[in-house]
Formats: structure tokens, sequence, C-alpha cells
């Protein structure tokens, strides 16, 4: 786990992430700038560094309603204003992007924080970006896997020789420069199903697993799965971190919280993926053994140990921005996640 | 409320004239109702490739959206070799998985033999059901017979087809009053 920068001892990680989204306020129909948006994901950073907050990472979504397709300009940025949190990608679409490119952005991002910059390494749920950028949709498979082979190439070796089908070959390539410890953590990241969380514990390589809603039973089975596909052939899962991602947001009730998410939730699902979030599957998310960890911070404590008691993975983080939700509501979660949520997560799950 | 008929198929006539007597009786005795017409003979849709719905664009991205949009879709289907014609089936395959959640969906089929009479009830509905559909339960099974020159000859079949497009309505209406019922429970 040290090679991933992660103390178990220290209890369960806790983190927030945004998908940069850019999104009108359903409530009141307007939307903020792109600029302004922009500034308020560094500033949420920011607060959530403030508050003891573990980690924050940004999303790279090339379409419309986004707006950190940059993402990495942005982190440096984030990287710049703050001092303790870790900074990652949520994710980086490397089957689009080139490695050497990213890991040269990633390692001085690692360099201006002192050594907090991660990579979560994705295969992108929408395709525009692969017209946008150059690329085959046909291949979408084997982009992602040639390279992130070669992102964790040159992440363990400075010295890198290379040959592949989608870039030129590296011949005693030195890739400059590199991170303030030696190495990233770079974790892949996984959507619902079994068979990408067996592929990334296949590879050894730490799993990042999202999950939006349903039972917290159905994700533990794609844990496991990547537990024993990576025990399968030769790694130790005892050194493979776990992160999950999925909704998070906390008010003084849980009726209050639904309130103040369900419509940008569900706005946001249409504008970006076409259809809305069921009221009736989200209602269903306020059930102790529902991933959704929505509602008063004494539910989201109870849900998240739980999480922790069942996948017993190493960080947990929330996505609470979604949709155009206003920022003075994101500042009013941070307080309640510093006060209350962090406190009681880190008791309980620190070594004592 | 948005009602799409789709008609499933490039080939032949008779869905297409049992879609227009269905859109024609929806226009007649549902003024209110938003109707759009997708007769997949005008309309050049491409194979689904797996992306999202919303990320197709020309005849595919209008087609794929228009349905999304609706409240009620009236399919209009001839069977082919004992099966759904290919290109209705690769409608559903261009919609995520529960595309017709909180949709109504009805059914009426075109056949040159009554031997093909349970094939919607075998793969046609369970595709539907598959992706969340409130389904008219009753479908109108429409023969060659039943046909003249572009024209519906058997009265049985019209009034069949009337009850059809009624039950598509009162079942929508019905179905989102259900919804906001049920919906207005939750109190968010």
């Amino acid at each position: 786990m040290e090679k991933y920068r992660i103390d178990p001892s220290k209890g369960l990680e806790f983190g927030l992430y945004t998908l940069g989204d850019h999104i009108l306020n359903p409530e009141t129909g307007n939307r903020i700038s792109a600029q302004q948006r922009l500034k308020e994901i560094i500033e949420l950073a920011k607060l959530a560094d403030q508050a003891g907050i573990d980690f924050f990472s940004v999303g790279e979504s090339h379409q419309d309603f986004f707006t950190t397709q940059a993402h990495t300009v942005v982190l440096s940025a984030i990287a710049q204003a703050t001092k303790n949190i870790k900074i990652a990608s949520s994710s980086t679409i490397i089957s689009t992007l080139d490695p050497v490119r990213v890991f040269e952005d990633f390692a001085t991002i690692d360099l201006i924080s002192n050594g907090r910059a991660e990579i979560i390494a994705g295969r992108a749920s929408r395709v525009g970006l692969f017209d946008l950028l150059g690329y085959n949709i046909h291949d979408y498979e084997d982009l992602f896997e040639e390279k992130f082979e070669l992102l964790q190439k040159i992440n363990e070796e400075e010295v890198v020789n290379w040959n592949g089908q989608f870039r030129a070959p590296l011949k005693n390539a030195k890739i400059l420069p590199r991170p303030l410890n030696g190495s990233l953590p770079i974790w892949r990241a996984v959507g619902g199903t079994p068979t990408s969380a067996i592929k990334a514990g296949f590879a050894g390589v730490p799993m990042f697993l999202a999950h939006l809603g349903g039972p917290v039973s159905v994700f533990k089975r794609s844990i496991d799965a990547y537990r024993s596909a990576a025990e399968n052939n030769g790694h130790d899962p005892s050194q493979l971190p776990v992160a999950t991602a999925g909704f998070f947001y906390a008010a003084d009730t849980t009726l209050q919280a639904q309130q103040e998410t369900y419509n940008f939730i569900n706005e946001g699902m249409k504008l970006t993926n076409g259809r809305g979030f069921p009221k009736q599957h989200f209602a269903q998310g306020s059930d102790p053994r529902n991933v959704m960890n929505i509602g008063e911070p004494e539910l989201i404590i109870e849900k998240i140990l739980y999480q922790h008691e069942q996948y017993g993975h190493q960080r947990y983080i929330g996505q609470m921005d979604f949709g155009g939700v206003p920022f003075d509501k994101l500042k009013r979660n941070i307080d309640l996640i510093g006060t209350k949520i962090l406190p009681a997560i880190k008791k309980h799950t620190a070594k004592k | 409320m948005k009602i799409v008929g789709l008609s499933g198929s490039k080939v032949g006539s008779k869905t297409r004239t049992a879609m227009d007597y269905t859109i024609n009786y929806i226009n007649e005795n549902y003024p209110e109702a938003d109707v759009t017409l997708i007769d997949l003979k005008d309309y050049d849709v491409q194979f689904s490739d797996g992306r999202n719905f919303l990320e197709y664009e020309g005849d595919t991205g209008y087609v794929a959206r228009t349905i999304m949009e609706a409240d009620a879709v009236v399919i209009g289907t001839p069977i082919f070799q004992a099966s759904i014609p290919a290109t209705l089936k690769n409608i559903f395959d261009l919609l995520p998985e529960q595309a017709f959640l909180d949709k109504v969906v009805s059914i009426l089929v075109t056949a040159g033999s009554s031997k093909h009479f349970l094939i919607p009830e075998q793969q046609l509905k369970p595709i539907l059901s598959y992706m969340k559909a409130q389904i008219v339960q009753t479908y109108v099974f429409i023969e060659e017979k039943d046909f003249y020159r572009k024209e519906i000859t058997n009265e049985d079949i019209l009034f069949r087809l009337q009850r059809l497009v009624e039950d598509t309505v009162s079942l929508t209406e019905t179905y989102q009053k259900i919804r906001e019922a049920k919906e207005a429970q939750y109190g968010f």
C-alpha cells in the first residue's frame, strides 16, 4: 500500500470528486460562467483541504455541459492552492491522450504539490472525444489497454523502450520530470460490471470503482472479483488499494438532502446522458444497504462504515456538485464533512 | 402527451398503411396529443455501435432522440422470417437499456401468415419488458387478407386499431397519474 501512498492505519480515506460539469441550476434556470465554475472548483478543493479531507479529483469530459476538458491545468491550479490534500483525475481518458504527455503533466503536478498527485485512468463513457481528438471508436478497448500499459511503464522506468500500434515508438526515451518520490499512484477506473474489475485485478493495478446507485452487495461482487483475479494472477490483493466513487450529499435531514439534490442529479443526467434518474430509484437510495451516500450525516456515516465493512476498501470519494448545485450548498457540505462525517469515519476505521 | 408512431420496416406498405390509420385515429380523437410518425423507410439509420444515443448524428440521432422524448410509442412491425425485422431491432439496440422506463408502448403487427400470431408475444414483448416499457397487452394482428390496395378492408381490424389507440392514450394518462401520485409521497 505504501507504493500507492496509502497508510491503512489511518483508516478509510475520504475524498471528493467533480466531473467538471457545467450545467444550469434547474431551480433558477441560470448557469454560471465557465470561468466562475472553474474558480469554484479550485475554491472547493481549497476548502476541502482546509477541512482535512484526504483527496480531491477532477474529471475530463469533452462534450457540451462540461468545463474541465483541460483537467491537468485545473489540477495544477489546485496543487498551488492547497497544502495537504491528495489530488488526482477522475478520470483521465488515457485512450485518447498521449501517455508521455499525461505522465509529464502529472509528474509536474506532483512536484508542484509536494508529492500529492495521482492518476486515475479511464476509458470514457461517451465517445465524442474519439472524433474530436482523432481516434477511431472501433479501437476503444485496444487504445485503452495499450496506452494504459505504456503509462505504467513510464511510471516504473525512467528510460523507456517501447513499440506499439497507436503511438510512435520510444527509443531510450527519458520521460521527465520524475515524480517527487519516484513514481505516481496510477489507478484503473472501473464501471459497474465485474468484467472490467477482473481486468484491473488481472493486471494488478489499484482499482477505482464507480457506483452511482444500487445495493452494496452488487458492487461487492466486483471488488471480490477484482481481488480474486489479482490473486490468481500472482498479485497480492492485500497490497492493492480499492477505492469507490459515487453520489454524496449531506444536509440536516435526509429529506432535505434529497430535496436539495434530486432535481440537480435528474436534470444533469438528462442533459449529459439523455435519461433522468428515476425518482423511485432515488428514493431507495436512502436505504442503508444502498451505495448512494445522500442524507443526514448520521445516515451517511452509517452507510460509509457499512460499505467499508463490506468492501474493505481504502478510499471513498463522493460527488456532490453534479448538475449545477450552488456553491453555498457545497460549502455547507464541506462543513458537515469536516465537523461530523470525517471525524466519525476516522474514529471507526483508523487503527487504534 | 407526446406519441411516436414507429413504422419498423423498409419493406412493403402494409405496416405503414396500418400506422396511417392509427395516427389518424389519434389525431381525430386526441387533437391535443403531439404525434410524430417515424417510418424507417424515410430515414437513413446506421447500425448501433454502442455509443450513447445522444452522440448519434443525422437521421440516427433524430430517430433515437424522438423516441426517447416520447410518453408513448406505437410500434408497427411486419414479421419477416418468423421474427421482427432487423431495422426495428436496430432501433432498440440504439437506445439505452431502460429506454422505455415510464413510457407506454403498444404494438400493431402485419403478417403474411396467421402462423406468426405469437411472434410479437414471444419475441417483441420480452424486448420491451427488458427495456422497462409499460406494454399495452393486447396487440392488433393484421393479415395480408385484411388489406386491399393500401386500404384496410376488414372492419374488425379498424375497430381493433381504434381500441389500441384508446388503450394507449388512457394507459399513458393513467400511468402518468399513478407515477405522479407515487412521486408526490417522496417529498423531494
